[in-house]
């Protein structure tokens, strides 16, 4: 029997998981370790942010879901690596840490055959003064990263809204809380959905409204832009994003880094150098993303951290981590089956790999500050690489070691996006998007580095109604229920 | 008086060689459609097939 350890159970970690023990059958362990006792649809925590849904809704424990799978789960973080085993054995285990409330604290050695780090990344609040510390939102921003923190910043935007029913004008500031965010995209839909929310409580008029993100322009979403096809014009997504901010009149400030958060106030860097601070009632930064700080050990109990995680503690697989300078980027880097180069029965997947580089050109300030978006993984291609790591560690224990690996890098993969503003069947609208491929190739298609004919996006009641239906059919699929497989990622 | 203030189609909200005084903002037939039950219907038909193509090249 092969026992297969998956460390996260976030959407690409649950993905292996669930597919790993449906095709490996009994015969064979899964064992899911994740410190959460809930699975969180996380685009849906927008709506959980300006109290459109709960965080009921967005979540369900993965206790019972992993029972009718036939995987073991264990409630726990992974606090370290050692992939050659130790002294007294040569079985490779990871050392989890037990986080449920009946058994907090304990260890255990957890040895494996195969293991992927599905991590997802730490909520690194603390890289920025005063926007948190460690892992932990501070007290003067909100956030929609976790369900509980959108329930958080839903009850503050209340208060903001009986402020201003009140007579009191309020200013929203939303964006990144540091100049080495992604996840710009979350952002962008909380502060569309917040101005809908504003205008159905008949206050928008109210509010002054503020982006503040580390793009070099808008609508980069850490994808570099891109262009989408509309009205027979191949359109900027720069045009698109500051045509919808002007729509909203909502302003923007980009190319920040913002470098500390006072009570009611963010400092913040630009590109050119400049420093400058911005006032705030309330306000939503997302924080950098790093690795969740898992170690690795030899067998001799040497540290062989940064033989396998890069220095942002995500894990090392099989990209081109040498491509040096933006000019020599090719969409080639990018990985493809997501294995470790020096431990075979080792694979990253979703956010927790490590990205060769960023996806959108890097850019410093005169001051040295790197101010840029780090790459997006994910939703759709999260789940296409669990999937995708599944099937290449369950056909090397069912077929052989020899087996083939299979591929599915970002630049020869496409994510559908909607951002939503506003939940209404009929008075919401979405920006539904699809860009194919993610990392853009200037090879296959040059100018735009992006197939046309299938990126391209548009505003309307069907993106949002897409995505009424995409929140549905996922939390469907991830319950397991009859047909899940059927559901693609 | 909220719409007034805020730019019926967006135009109003231009700032004279501010930020956003070199976009392109939506007149009234394009704000129309875009919560226009039978185009949107349509339009739901066709960003599903487009991706459906895309996930189906992904995979």
């Amino acid at each position: 029997m092969a026992r297969l350890v998956v460390l996260g159970g976030g959407v690409s970690g649950h993905t292996a998981a669930t597919f790993a023990a449906k095709w490996l059958g009994s015969a064979h362990e899964v064992v899911v370790v994740t410190p959460n006792s809930k699975w969180n649809w996380i685009p849906s925590n927008i709506w959980v942010g300006v109290g459109q849904m709960t965080a009921a809704e967005v979540t369900f424990d993965l206790a019972p879901v992993y029972a009718k799978a036939g995987i073991t789960y264990k409630q726990a973080k992974a606090v370290s690596l050692n992939p050659e085993g130790n002294e007294s054995s040569d079985k490779p285990f990871v050392t989890i840490e037990f986080t449920g409330a009946d058994n907090a604290g304990q260890t255990e050695n957890l040895e494996y055959d195969y293991v992927i780090n599905a991590t997802g990344p730490k909520l690194n609040f603390g890289a920025t003064e005063g926007l948190g510390e460690g892992t932990n939102l501070g007290e003067h921003t909100v956030s929609v990263c976790t369900a509980d923190h959108a329930v958080h910043a839903s009850h503050e935007l209340e208060k903001c809204i009986e402020k201003m029913k009140a007579g009191e004008r309020q200013k929203f500031l939303i964006g990144t809380g540091h100049g080495m965010c992604t996840c710009q995209g979350a952002a962008f839909e909380y502060i569309f959905n917040i101005e809908h929310e504003l205008k159905k409580a008949g206050v928008r008029d109210m509010a002054d409204m503020k982006w503040i993100s580390n793009e070099s322009f808008l609508g980069d979403f850490g994808v570099g832009g891109l262009h989408m096809k509309s009205m027979g014009f191949a359109v900027s997504s720069k045009i698109f994003a500051e045509s919808l901010f002007t729509e909203r009149d909502v302003d923007w400030i980009i190319g920040a880094h913002v470098n500390k958060v006072e009570s009611g106030k963010v400092h913040y860097e630009l590109l050119d150098g400049t420093m400058d601070e911005e006032e705030f009632d309330f306000s939503m930064l997302i924080p950098p993303f790093a690795g969740v700080g898992i170690k690795a050990y030899g067998k001799d109990g040497s540290d062989i951290t940064d033989t396998i995680f890069a220095p942002n503690g995500f894990l090392k697989v099989d990209a081109n981590y040498g491509a040096g300078a933006y000019e020599n980027w090719k969409a080639s880097d990018w990985p493809e089956t997501y294995q470790n180069p020096t431990y075979e029965n080792m694979f990253a997947c979703g956010i927790a790999f490590a990205p060769p580089h960023p996806i959108s050109k890097p850019m410093k300030s005169p001051n040295g500050t790197p101010i840029g978006p780090t790459p997006p993984r994910t939703g759709m291609p999260s789940g296409i690489m669990g999937k995708v790591v599944a099937q290449s560690i369950c056909d090397r224990i069912l077929k052989g070691a020899d087996a083939p690996l299979h591929r599915a890098s970002m630049a020869d993969m496409g994510a559908a996006c909607v951002a939503s503003a506003g939940k209404g069947l009929f008075n919401g609208t979405a920006a539904a998007m699809t860009i194919y491929p993610v990392v853009p190739d200037f090879e296959r298609f040059p100018g735009t580095g992006r197939d046309t004919e299938y990126t391209f996006g548009e505003i309307g009641l069907a993106g949002h109604w897409i995505k009424h239906i995409l929140h549905h059919l996922f939390m469907y699929k991830a319950k397991l229920n009859p047909g899940w497989t059927l559901i693609p990622e | 008086m909220a719409e007034k203030e805020h730019g019926k189609h967006g135009e109003q909200n231009i700032k004279a060689y501010g930020n956003n005084f070199t976009t392109m903002t939506p007149g009234p037939f394009a704000k129309w459609m875009r919560t226009c039950l039978i185009f949107q219907a349509i339009r739901f038909l066709v960003i599903n097939i487009k991706m459906l193509v895309v996930v189906g090249k992904s995979h």
